[in-house]
C-alpha cells in the first residue's frame, strides 16, 4: 500500500470519525439512534460549500456547525415536544433535509469547488515552502478531530453533560429527577448535529465538490465505526471511549482501504458497513442467546432419540 | 406544607376499563410530619405520590405545596423540592456513572456548564461516610457495581442532599433483605430527623408503620379509612391497626405483600 494511500485512508477517516464522535453523543451517551445524520452531515457539505464559495472560507464552518445545531434541534423538538416517535423524527427530518439541502445549493444537486478558497487551500497556502506542506491538510483535520474530542471530554464533564448522560443512562431517574429530559435531549442533539454539519462541511472542502448525495449512508458507516470502538472499550471512562471511538473509525477505514486493495469495487462500501453494524450488535444478542439455542437442540435430539 | 383538596383521579376514562382511584379525596399534612402509609393493593398509594411529585396530573382539585400552588408544575420543577424513592434500587440512579458524577447531578451546583469542584468533592466524601457502607472510598467507581442497598442508600442520600420540603418514600425497603433493609431504613429515619423533613412513607410492614414517624395513614379504594396520630398512635399495637382498618373500611386488609411483623 502506497503511502500517499494510506494518508488519503487517514484524512477522510478523520473527517468522518467526527460524526463517528457525534454518534458518540447522541447513540452511545443519549440513547437516541440519530437517523437524521444523512441529512445533516449533507447539510454541512451544501452550506459549508455555498459559504465557501461567497469567499468566507472560515465562516463556512462556523455556518455549518449553526446550520446542524438547527437541524438537531428541530429534531429534538419532534420527538420531545410534538410526540413524534424518535426514530421517525430523525427519518422525516432527513427527507425534509433532502430537499433543503438542494435549495440551499441553488437548486443544483451538485457544487463545484475547485478553484474556490477552502479551509485547506487557506492552510497549504499558509505553509507552502515549509517542509510539512504535503501535510497541511493532515494538519487541518488533525485540528478539527482534536477540538471535537476536548470538545466532548470537557463537555461530558460539566453538569449538563452529565444530566445528559443520565438522561441516557437511566431515564426512570431523570424522569423523576429535577433534571428536564426535553432540554437535555435537546441541547445533546444540537451539539451532536453541530458536529456532524462540521464533518459534512470538512468532506466537502477536502473533496473539493458537495454533492446531494455526499451524506448518503454516512449514519451507518459512523454506527459502524462507533461499535467497532465499543468492542474494546465499552465500560471504560469517557476519555478512553472518545479515543476508542477514534480508534474505531480508523479500523473502519483501514478493513475498506485493505479491502480496496484487493480489487472490492468502491460501491461495496455502504454493504460492508451494515454488515460490520448487524454483526456489532446482533454478535453480542446472539452469543447470549447461543446456550439456550444449544439446549433446545439438545432437548429436540433426545425427544428424537426417545421416540 | 403540603395539602391536597378535592383530589379527583380516573384512568382510562370512558372506557371499558376505566378505573376510578380518587372521588374527592383532600389531605392535610403539616410541617416536620412524617406519616406511614399503609393500604391494600391498588387502594391508590402510589397513584398519590404520583399525584403529589407530578407523574401524573389530577383530573380536578389542586395540590399546594408550602403555600405555592404546584397543581400542573411539571414534573422536573417539582423535583427541586421533592425527593422521591422507589421500591426498584435501580431507578434512582444512573448505573453508568460513577457515584461521583450522580452526586454531582443531585447536588445541582453551579452553573450547567461548570464540572464538578474541590470543594464539592469533598462534601460529597463526607456525606458519604455518613452512611457507613465504605462508599467514600469508591468514589470513581459505576453506580452499576454497587449493591441493591448501596444503592438505595446512595438513592437516599442523593434526595436529601438539597434538603426537600417533602421526601415521598414508596416502599424504598421492599426489595431489600432484612438486615439491609433494617440498614436503610435506619439512614432513612436518621435523615429526616436531623434534617426535619417533611415525609410520606409507603410501607408493607405493619411494625415499620407504627415505629416510625409520628402519623400513620391506612388507605383502602382511594380513602383513607383510617388516619391516627399522637398518643392515641403511640398506644397502638399492630393488632389494633388491622382491626381499626377492618372496621373503617369493611373488609380484611388486602396486601398480598403486607408483613404483620419481623
Amino acid at each position: 500500500m502506497s503511502l500517499s494511500l494510506l494518508k488519503t485512508a487517514l484524512e477522510l477517516g478523520l473527517i468522518s470519525s467526527i460524526t463517528v464522535l457525534a454518534l458518540f453523543l447522541s447513540y452511545s451517551m443519549l440513547n437516541v439512534c440519530d437517523l437524521s445524520t444523512d441529512g445533516c452531515f449533507t447539510l454541512g457539505a451544501s452550506v459549508g460549500a455555498i459559504v465557501a464559495l461567497a469567499g468566507y472560507p472560515y465562516l463556512s464552518i462556523v455556518a455549518a456547525m449553526c446550520a446542524g445545531i438547527l437541524s438537531g434541534f428541530i429534531t429534538g423538538i419532534l420527538q420531545t415536544k410534538m410526540g413524534v416517535d424518535s426514530l421517525l423524527a430523525g427519518i422525516v427530518v432527513n427527507t425534509g433535509l433532502y430537499s433543503v439541502n438542494i435549495a440551499i445549493m441553488g437548486g443544483a444537486s451538485l457544487l463545484n469547488m475547485n478553484k474556490t478558497v477552502t479551509v485547506f487551500t487557506k492552510l497549504e497556502d499558509i505553509l507552502s515552502g515549509s517542509p510539512v506542506t504535503e501535510y497541511s491538510r493532515l494538519i487541518v483535520v488533525l485540528i478539527a478531530v482534536a477540538f471535537v474530542c476536548i470538545f466532548q471530554h470537557l463537555f461530558l464533564r460539566t453538569r449538563i453533560g452529565l444530566a445528559i448522560r443520565a438522561t441516557g443512562n437511566n431515564p426512570d431517574m431523570v424522569r423523576s429527577s429535577s433534571i428536564n429530559p426535553v432540554m437535555t435531549t435537546i441541547v445533546g442533539l444540537c451539539v451532536a448535529n453541530a458536529f456532524t454539519g462540521l464533518s459534512g462541511c470538512l468532506m466537502a472542502q477536502y473533496q473539493k465538490s458537495a454533492n446531494i448525495d455526499i451524506g448518503t449512508g454516512m449514519v451507518t458507516i459512523a454506527l459502524a465505526s462507533l461499535l467497532i470502538g465499543n468492542v474494546f472499550f465499552l465500560h471504560k471512562s469517557i476519555p478512553v471511549r472518545i479515543a476508542g471511538t477514534l480508534l474505531g473509525s480508523f479500523l473502519f477505514r483501514l478493513v475498506y482501504t485493505v479491502a480496496l486493495r484487493f480489487k472490492m469495487p468502491a460501491y461495496m462500501l455502504k454493504l460492508i458497513s451494515a454488515l460490520i453494524v448487524i454483526l456489532a450488535i446482533s454478535g453480542p444478542y446472539l452469543k447470549s442467546r447461543m446456550p439456550l439455542i444449544i439446549r433446545a437442540m439438545k432437548v429436540r435430539r433426545e425427544e428424537r432419540s426417545n421416540a | 406544607m403540603l395539602s391536597l383538596r378535592h383530589i379527583y383521579k380516573t384512568f382510562e376514562s370512558g372506557t371499558p376499563s376505566e378505573k376510578k382511584v380518587f372521588t374527592d379525596l383532600s389531605l392535610e399534612v403539616a410541617d416536620g410530619d412524617f406519616i406511614t402509609i399503609i393500604g391494600s393493593n391498588g387502594a391508590g398509594k402510589s397513584t398519590l405520590f404520583n399525584l403529589i411529585a407530578g407523574s401524573f396530573l389530577t383530573d380536578k382539585g389542586s395540590i399546594i405545596l408550602d403555600g405555592e400552588n404546584i397543581t400542573m408544575t411539571p414534573e422536573h420543577e417539582r423535583a427541586r423540592a421533592i425527593g422521591r424513592l422507589f421500591q426498584d434500587p435501580l431507578k434512582g440512579t444512573a448505573p453508568g456513572m460513577t457515584i461521583e458524577e450522580n452526586l454531582a447531578l443531585a447536588a445541582g451546583k453551579g452553573g450547567w456548564l461548570s464540572a464538578i469542584g474541590r470543594d464539592e468533592k469533598k462534601e460529597f466524601r463526607e456525606r458519604l461516610a455518613l452512611l457507613n457502607m465504605g462508599l467514600e472510598d469508591r468514589m470513581h467507581h459505576p453506580v452499576g457495581l454497587l449493591s441493591g442497598g448501596q444503592r438505595q442508600a446512595l438513592t437516599l442520600m442523593m434526595a436529601t442532599f438539597n434538603t426537600p420540603k417533602l421526601l415521598l418514600l414508596d416502599e424504598h425497603t421492599a426489595a431489600l433483605d432484612p438486615a439491609t433493609s433494617e440498614k436503610v431504613m435506619e439512614i432513612t429515619n436518621r435523615m429526616v430527623h436531623d434534617n426535619k423533613i417533611t415525609c410520606l412513607m409507603i410501607t408493607h410492614n405493619m411494625e415499620a408503620a407504627l415505629c416510625s414517624g409520628n402519623r400513620t395513614l391506612m388507605m383502602n379504594d382511594g380513602n383513607v379509612v383510617v388516619d391516627v396520630s399522637g398518643e392515641e398512635r403511640s398506644r397502638l399495637e399492630v393488632n389494633d391497626l388491622l382491626e381499626m382498618f377492618s372496621k373503617a373500611s369493611g373488609n380484611k386488609l388486602d396486601n398480598d405483600r403486607i408483613l404483620l411483623g419481623q
